[in-house]
């Protein structure tokens, strides 16, 4: 037997087995992804709400920065997000350093730019059809926005499993201020790269199989949702 | 040609109102009353301005001259789009939530009350728990004016309320906003149709070019000689394109 083939077998038995280590990874990974995506939501949702009725002098820089957030490499978010938490950072008295809410924070700044960039297309775009009405119903214009958020609840569901997507699949951030240690901060991707480099093939496999399973979950739940009823297409400006 | 003055209480004024967008003056010196309790067509060829004009009156567009309304407790406005926007929520809440969104304080109680009632008042209670965008159009436009009728406005607007719908449809829709008027609201509607102009309004507003050409009671503005263009829209004879 090949030893790619060996590995698969063995990465088979973890995964039935649920052996511990793999399981403990992975749960940390929906929890690490889960929660950044939450804060993301909060923070996405109502940035993107706002920036789509918003009418101020640099509009438009914003949101052309915004855009070009949506492809913030995501060592540079774990190098921003390091020196603001390390010992000598202004946030370095925290101690959040190497835990777990480090990479949250880290996730959450990465996906933040993809709910509210994408957000805001879909409120805009459902205001051009509707915002005349709700407003000449007494809907001021940020609740207008917000009300089309409601409305346009499933292309918001899909925007979001966009965002946990790039969490859950992303290295560079939690790498750096996770920094990988068993047990406590090692996720998914970082676990990976490091048992790829070890040369222990069987549980990187494993977690790979894992990780591929559930972005292709993800994408099947995207396709699920219900464009017909519910979602906005989300075209470019 | 104008009305002459009434003595019902005005709810709407303007005087001398335009409305320009960019280069295109869509209203000009638009001088205009709109008493309690009368039922009005706005009539003109494509581009003639009627749905600017109307939504000059709601107030929801940027003008110069003047727009005087009576106080917003006395002719509270709702308005009818041509193509009804409603939420995708179901009939019975994009009810409640015009009635949250006109009055905020409205006990829970006679909130539910009152989309009873408009659900009653359109025939839509049998669908009251369905999807409001899988309602047939008919049936949409019944919804935006049980929303609109919800709140209890004095002056409903309405923008072709019956462009899109077939005879039937359109048939319950003006027998709804006959009955509207018979309980003494205030309408205010653009048309193309101007049989139902005939049938609906008690008075006729003509516009042409963004002007208001005329503004006759109904049966006087269908039987008397008008001027040239009216008399070609009357016709069926006036080009769309305006010059």
């Amino acid at each position: 037997m090949s030893a790619v083939a060996e590995s698969i077998v063995t990465a088979s038995r973890l995964i039935v087995g649920a052996d511990p280590a793999l399981v403990r990874t992975v749960a940390l990974s929906f929890a690490v992804s889960g929660s950044a995506c939450l804060g993301a939501a909060w923070i996405g949702l109502l940035a993107g709400a706002w920036l789509a009725v918003a009418r101020f002098a640099g509009r438009r820089v914003v949101l052309l920065a915004l855009d070009t957030l949506l492809a913030l490499p995501s060592v540079v978010v774990g190098l921003v997000v390091y020196l603001g938490l390390s010992r000598s950072g202004p946030l370095g008295a925290w101690g959040l350093l190497f835990t777990p809410t480090a990479m949250v924070l880290a996730q959450t700044i990465l996906v933040v730019p993809i709910v509210a960039a994408l957000s805001r297309q879909v409120v805009a775009d459902a205001l051009r059809d509707g915002g005349d009405q709700l407003r000449s119903m007494g809907a001021g214009r940020f609740l207008s926005a917000l009300l089309m958020l409601v409305h346009e609840r499933w292309a918001v569901v899909t925007l979001l499993l966009i965002a946990f997507g790039r969490a859950i699949s992303e290295v560079g951030a939690v790498m750096v201020v996770g920094g990988n240690i068993d047990g406590v901060t090692r996720v998914m991707t970082t676990a990976i790269a490091l048992e790829t480099s070890k040369g222990d093939l069987p549980l990187a496999l494993a977690l790979g199989i894992v990780l591929l399973a559930v972005v292709a979950l993800v994408n099947v739940a995207v396709a699920l949702i219900p464009h017909g009823r519910g979602a906005t297409a989300m075209e470019p400006r | 040609m104008a009305m002459p003055p009434s003595d019902r209480p005005a709810l709407l004024s303007l005087r001398d109102a335009s409305v320009r967008f960019g280069d295109v003056h869509a209203v000009r010196g638009a001088t205009l009353r709109i008493d309690a309790g009368e039922t009005v067509a706005i009539v003109g060829a494509n581009g003639s301005g009627k749905t600017t004009l109307l939504r000059l009156l709601h107030g929801v567009v940027a003008h110069s001259g003047s727009r005087l309304a009576a106080s917003p407790g006395a002719a509270r406005q709702a308005m009818v789009f041509q193509r009804p926007f409603l939420l995708r929520l179901t009939v019975r809440n994009n009810l409640r939530l015009a009635l949250w969104l006109a009055d905020g304080h409205l006990p829970a109680r006679e909130r539910n009350a009152r989309v009873e009632d408009a659900l009653r008042r359109v025939g839509l209670q049998a669908l009251r728990d369905r999807s409001a965008r899988a309602l047939s159009g008919g049936e949409q436009q019944r919804l935006a004016l049980a929303r609109s009728w919800a709140v209890r406005p004095a002056i409903l607007f309405l923008d072709e309320p019956t462009a899109n719908l077939d005879p039937s449809a359109k048939k319950e829709v003006e027998a709804l906003l006959a009955s509207f008027a018979a309980d003494g609201m205030t309408l205010v509607m653009t048309t193309h149709n101007l049989g139902q102009a005939k049938r609906l309004a008690a008075r006729v507003v003509y516009m042409d070019g963004g002007r208001i050409d005329a503004d006759l009671p109904t049966p006087e503005f269908f039987a008397r000689g008008l001027g040239d263009r009216a008399g070609l829209f009357l016709k069926g004879d006036l080009s769309w394109t305006t010059d």
